[in-house]
């Protein structure tokens, strides 16, 4: 399973990367050495500015949410806090309910992640696997329904939610993100990428379908439910609109919906921005080190991606 | 059931046994996803398709008796009769247009410049990746906290600005469109003969403002923080190029401007439509950003249908319209998907029940592209 190309062999055996290959040719020519080491000075060069671009507005965050108000004003752009504080912190502990933000998301996320995960990956095996009548039809439905883009569910999604009476719920909040049809699909294309021959001992063994999924096929699936964890813990640590229209007290409010009565600013006297700053830099947290554990992964997408 | 099977004829003892408890399996594995999409994907768009066509204002429920069909007086509304709400609407369209305009082109060129970069062998390429993919995992809640204190009149890029002379504009509280602007630069003002004729209630002078200085913050938001996604998408496209073809090329002395024209371009087609396309359903629908950061000031001009489609439900009440606001967008998302299909079709492909040996690679992957935006999406 683990095809951990590191990026300095990326794709090592099929396929050759450019540069080394143009350059045992190019080797007799002493020019074209020199104008392709100036090249790939230029190269780093640009590429680092670029990395500083995609850089510096984080980087400026998490200073700034160490700053006091009027050091963030009047100096925005300095890399050293003058003086640094800890008060966005504290305020945001004491002065905001950031505390139960965090416990909502954290609900809600681990919730819908888990069970997400669970619901897609049998969903995907049986259209993978199993023969039924009605298998195209369903999977078909579930494409048409990926099609649909999810802004346009934002009023509808809030008037089914309210006529069942999940309105300002944990349910109304967790049950209709716990599906994706995305997530569905992604799963059924991997359990098609391994060898049905397992499945068939197995099952001449006389292991019920539950027991192979469970105990043959979940395990051997790993990379693809890793990606769908990801997917599935940033896209609900993330989400905003759905939480908006499934819940109104302040008691149930995310890290996301807080953060965004945050900016809007109602609360408070002054621009405050080290605080809101203090605010994104946390809830940002969470799926950064998701990010930097999977890295491998994520960034191998690439290789890995390739399914002929 | 099974006994049943067991009774009936000795050719059918076995494979209706198994099938019939396939077919149990298979329903039961499905129910759940079934049944929510159902609830709540599929039922949703039914019952938001009769508010639509209703005069329901939030009271009660929209099924009961507070609810009357009113036919498509709501879409007459927003379409064809002057007042605020169609203002409005024309208005959230022409914003809404110049940031797709604007965002899909360069978030896909920045992209697949990005990808075209880091695939090539260089140390601290993974640095690199990482760098260009971080914004793209964090929330647009998160970031757009962040962008409204970068822009902000007094902020980082009008310091930066001011240390290269230059004076910044108060960015998110700048209604003036950029286009306005720039005609303004060569002494083109409002002329009478555009600002008499009103399309969607908006002057023809207004739908040419291009976007405003306010929206262009939501643009460059938007590349900042797509480009690494559609980054590590075009990386999968790239390699999958088959490099005997760039080699061939390079020994036919081509420059690395034509092996790009005329190789990579053509190889990763399929690639370029997925990230058109999803860069076309995804503009269309911006909400998050307008929500957190300006809901739609100044003078209206970072409103979205999206947006509007919201407020004119959950703030005015006018839930009718708010429903008839999302299935237009819905329409717009559909015609321009299916447009970006029609014109990126390769004219030199062969359609696919004559397509023969190699060629087959190149065109069918779309659909596991789609799949495959999922970062890591399995080896």
């Amino acid at each position: 399973m683990s095809r951990r190309i590191d990026s300095q062999v990326a794709g090592a055996p099929a396929l050759p990367a450019p540069k080394r290959k143009s350059r045992s040719r190019a080797q007799s020519d002493a020019g074209a050495v020199r104008r392709r080491r100036l090249g790939s000075a230029m190269t780093y060069t640009f590429l680092l500015a670029l990395a500083v671009i995609y850089i510096f507005p984080f980087v400026i965050a998490i200073v700034t949410s160490f700053k006091t108000e009027p050091n963030a004003t009047a100096d925005p752009l300095s890399l050293v806090p003058h003086p640094a504080t800890t008060t966005a912190f504290h305020d945001l502990y004491s002065g905001q309910d950031f505390l139960l933000w965090v416990k909502n998301s954290a609900i809600v996320t681990l919730s819908v992640t888990f069970l997400r995960v669970f619901l897609d990956s049998l969903a995907g095996y049986a259209l993978a696997r199993l023969r039924f009548r009605g298998r195209g039809a369903a999977f078909a439905t579930i494409v048409a329904v990926m099609a649909v883009p999810g802004v346009v569910l934002l009023i509808p999604k809030f008037l089914i939610i309210r006529q069942f009476g999940m309105y300002d719920t944990y349910y109304g909040m967790i049950v209709p993100l716990l599906v994706d049809a995305a997530g569905v699909f992604i799963m059924k294309n991997f359990f098609e990428s391994i060898p049905v021959s397992v499945e068939e001992s197995a099952r001449i063994d006389g292991a019920s379908i539950f027991r192979i999924y469970w105990s043959i096929v979940l395990p051997m699936a790993r990379p693809a439910l890793v990606t769908l964890f990801i997917l599935s813990f940033q896209g609900s640590w993330n989400e905003l609109a759905h939480f908006i229209i499934s819940a109104q007290s302040a008691s149930l409010d995310t890290l996301t919906k807080g953060v965004a009565q945050l900016a809007s600013g109602q609360l408070g006297s002054g621009n405050r921005y080290p605080l809101k700053l203090a605010a994104s830099t946390l809830m940002t947290i969470p799926v950064a080190i998701l990010f930097f554990v999977f890295q491998r992964r994520i960034m191998n997408a690439s290789e890995g991606a390739v399914k002929e | 059931m099974a006994k049943r099977y067991a009774q009936g004829p000795w050719w059918r003892l076995r494979e209706p046994g198994i099938h019939g408890r396939q077919a149990a399996a298979g329903w039961l594995f499905l129910a759940p996803v079934i049944v929510i999409l159902g609830l709540f994907l599929v039922l949703p768009i039914a019952a938001a398709a009769w508010v639509s066509f209703s005069d329901w204002n939030g009271n009660g429920s929209p099924l009961g008796a507070h609810a009357h069909w009113v036919g498509l007086a709501n879409y007459r509304h927003l379409l064809t009769t002057p007042g605020l709400d169609q203002n409005n609407f024309g208005e959230a369209l022409r914003n809404n247009l110049y940031y797709v305009l604007l965002v899909v082109p360069i978030q896909t060129a920045v992209s697949l410049f990005l990808a075209v970069l880091v695939n090539r062998r260089l140390k601290f390429v993974g640095f690199f990746r990482t760098a260009f993919y971080f914004p793209s995992v964090t929330s647009s809640v998160a970031i757009t906290v962040l962008f409204l204190f970068l822009f902000n009149p007094s902020g980082v890029i009008n310091k930066l600005l001011s240390y290269l002379g230059a004076t910044g504009p108060s960015w998110l509280y700048d209604p003036r469109g950029l286009f306005h602007v720039i005609l303004d630069q060569f002494g083109v003002h409002q002329s009478s003969s555009l600002s008499n004729g009103f399309f969607l209630g908006v002057s023809y002078w207004d739908w040419l403002a291009g976007p405003s200085i306010a929206m262009c913050v939501f643009i460059v938001m938007a590349v900042f923080t797509t480009s690494g996604t559609f980054m590590l998408l075009f990386l999968a496209g790239l390699q999958n190029i088959d490099e005997s073809l760039n080699e061939a090329a390079a020994l036919d002395g081509a420059t690395e401007w034509r092996k790009f024209r005329y190789i990579t371009v053509p190889m990763i087609r399929p690639t370029l439509f997925t990230v058109v396309t999803l860069g076309l359903i995804g503009t269309w629908q911006v909400f998050d950003q307008i929500y957190v950061g300006t809901k739609g000031s100044p003078l209206n001009t970072t409103l979205t249908p999206a947006f509007l489609s919201f407020s004119a439900s959950f703030n005015s009440n006018e839930w009718g319209v708010g429903a008839a606001i999302a299935f237009i967008l819905f329409a717009i998302i559909v015609f321009f998907t299916v447009a970006t299909r029609l014109l990126t079709r390769n004219p030199d492909r062969v359609p696919r029940r004559r397509r023969f040996g190699p060629t087959q690679r190149i065109g069918n992957q779309d659909a596991s592209r789609v799949a495959s935006a999922a970062p890591g999406s399995a080896p």
